[in-house]
């Protein structure tokens, strides 16, 4: 036998097993990369300080007794509530920072996962490792939609932290006008901060699929960053009310209805179906894209 | 191999080969072309020497070995099965460097090493820190395995690439350039490693613009120049392919280089005490009586060994100037 048929043999008919769990694995590493990234860490930390400043200034504005928000200037939403129940902070802060921050943080990871892998060169070696260019970008999606979930429950916790400790916690009234219990309010605030986390599912697979299109993790950040203002100045357009439904922030703000007795689900479920249809799209699309990549970098 | 049959899945995986390509080419979108028509083999248990001026396709090449960039048209085999289709089952058996490393600078070398092992699916997470430190000791990181990526020196780095090649046994390492960036030290080591690696059974295929290190360590090697494979087989024999010089140190140079034509050598050149010249096809102990009957005062006589770097001059008529 020669050495090129023992060669054969190995490969053939000895394959190396593969670990069911090998794709957790990957995940695992994934998510622990994408964690100890600095940028990743500065982005949390600034969506953990926005709650921390809307509960200071509210704490200012009615240390004198007025309420919040009275004076003629426009919130966001529930922000009058705050000083009569921390657990407001929560549903504000998610409404301070769904339009912006928590979509630009999502874009920026989003927009890195595949073009700063080649941007870095590390790509390539991922592939003959070879992770495998689908489970690659399956990985990279899980870990993207995890970021996503990371991202909201950082600004939910920071918003719980700070309601407690500045104002006081209890009972609530509904949107309804109607009275829950704290506890009950409390499973509303993770059911809302689930919503707002599966309401980024869109943005996060048109990143992906930016990300597949260029080598330059910068420049898919920024195209990613870009489309999401697009998308947010064309929402506000009223000529354009046509195209209105089908742009994946307009029915971000849905989640608010949650707070409603009893709750009023319509836009909330065009939101996720919405989102849902994003993610079928722009999915297939970075598969289609990068299962066939030449990877030149 | 025997011949080919049913129950033989592709019978284009040629013989004794590690690699072996047919026809292989690859055209970028631009309408370059960057590999054409190679017919390339890498016997098994060869260290294998792929050489080439710079923009010739070596790069292109391995990619496609690899199954990162698809082939325009023509066949790649490696360890006998087609790339870029059977590489699930193929890469786990190949450790590359390619292109030099890429890195994570915000994570430790040993965490690197970590994540490159988490991404194959074939190796067991149970042994993984061991061999992440069998590993990072073979190329003697072993100290500064805990330091962050981007504070490794490019020699660091390269090792570090390397170390994940090794992180498993291969049957196939694919090396592009891998002593670049390393100190004369460090090359001496890279390639005792891969001598070592080579006696273990491991095929290795080296790509690499340094000439005596090719003839140092290969057994076999190929040329590339303009996508196009010039010459491939055992270095002895590429080496042997252009004939050695006849040399004369003589302080009668004008003398020397008359009696040299009568005997039949061409292209006879002259410079200061040496003249040189494409020896004629016959003994050349005749030749240094002739001159020595002659009256040609002879202080040196004999024939300069062919370096590889000849044969590559010879071949690719250029030295590495970069193909345009």
């Amino acid at each position: 036998m020669s050495q090129a048929e023992v060669v054969r043999e190995v490969v053939r008919d000895v394959p190396r097993r593969t670990s069911p769990l090998w794709t957790l694995g990957l995940l695992r590493s994934e998510l622990f990369t994408t964690l100890r990234r600095w940028r990743t860490l500065a982005l949390l930390a600034v969506l953990a300080a926005v709650p921390v400043l809307v509960g200071i200034a509210v704490k200012i504005e009615t240390s004198d007794g007025s309420a919040a928000g009275g004076s003629g200037g426009e919130g966001p939403a529930f922000i009058s509530q705050i000083t009569n129940n921390g657990l407001f902070l929560v549903f504000t802060a998610l409404a301070a920072t769904l339009p912006f921050f928590l979509p630009m943080a999502v874009g920026v990871v989003a927009g890195d996962a595949i073009a700063g892998e080649a941007n870095a060169g590390t790509l390539r070696y991922l592939l003959v490792a070879p992770a495998g260019r689908t489970r690659l970008l399956l990985t990279k999606y899980a870990t993207v939609m995890s970021f996503c979930l990371v991202a909201t429950l950082v600004v939910a916790v920071s918003a719980l932290t700070v309601g407690a400790l500045l104002f006081p916690l209890g009972e609530l009234t509904t949107i309804s006008g109607t009275r829950i219990s704290f506890a009950d309010g409390l499973v509303r605030a993770v059911l809302i901060a689930l919503v707002v986390a599966a309401s980024l599912i869109g943005l996060a697979a048109l990143g992906l699929f930016v990300s597949t299109l260029t080598n330059s993790g910068i420049a898919a950040m920024a195209t990613t960053v870009g489309l999401l203002i697009t998308v947010q100045i064309l929402d506000q357009i009223p000529q354009l009310h046509a195209i209105h439904p089908y742009l994946f922030s307009h029915h971000w703000l849905s989640f608010a209805d949650l707070m409603r007795d009893p709750v009023y689900w319509d836009d909330l479920v065009k939101n996720l179906g919405l989102q849902a249809l994003y993610a079928a799209v722009f999915g297939s699309a970075a598969w289609a894209r990068f299962a066939g990549k030449d990877v030149t970098t | 191999m025997d011949e080919p049959s049913a129950t033989e899945p592709d019978p284009q995986g040629a013989g004794d080969s590690v690699i072996a390509t047919r026809a292989l080419t690859k055209r970028y979108r631009g309408g370059q072309l960057a590999v054409d028509g190679l017919d390339l083999t890498v016997p098994a248990g060869s260290v294998f020497g792929f050489l080439g001026p710079n923009g010739s396709g070596k790069t292109t090449t391995i990619r496609m070995l690899m199954g990162l960039i698809g082939p325009t048209s023509g066949t790649a085999h490696v360890l006998g099965r087609p790339m870029p289709r059977a590489a699930r089952a193929v890469l786990p058996h190949v450790g590359a460097l390619i292109e030099g490393p890429a890195l994570y600078g915000f994570l430790s070398g040993r965490d690197n090493l970590i994540r490159y092992d988490a991404a194959d699916p074939t190796s067991d997470p149970r042994t993984r820190r061991t061999r992440v430190a069998t590993a990072l000791d073979r190329v003697g990181l072993a100290a500064a395995g805990g330091k962050k990526a981007k504070a490794y020196s490019l020699g660091m780095k390269q090792r570090l690439g390397l170390a994940a090649a090794l992180l498993q046994p291969r049957r196939l390492l694919v090396l592009d350039e891998p002593t670049n960036g390393l100190d004369p030290q460090g090359m001496r080591e890279i390639r005792a490693l891969v001598r070592e690696l080579a006696s273990d059974g491991t095929t290795v295929f080296l790509s690499s613009h340094l000439l005596d290190e090719i003839e140092q360590v290969c057994t076999h090697a190929a040329v590339m120049a303009q996508g196009r494979l010039i010459t491939q087989g055992p270095v002895a024999d590429l080496a042997a392919g252009t004939r050695g010089r006849l040399a004369v140190t003589t302080p009668d140079t004008g003398e020397a280089a008359r009696v040299l034509k009568e005997q039949g050598a061409t292209d006879v050149v002259v410079t200061d005490d040496l003249v040189t010249a494409e020896p004629p096809d016959r003994d050349l102990a005749e030749l240094n009586a002739a001159l020595v009957t002659a009256g040609v005062r002879v202080r040196g006589f004999g024939v300069e060994r062919p370096s590889l770097e000849d044969a590559f001059v010879a071949l690719t008529g250029e030295g590495f100037d970069v193909a345009g």
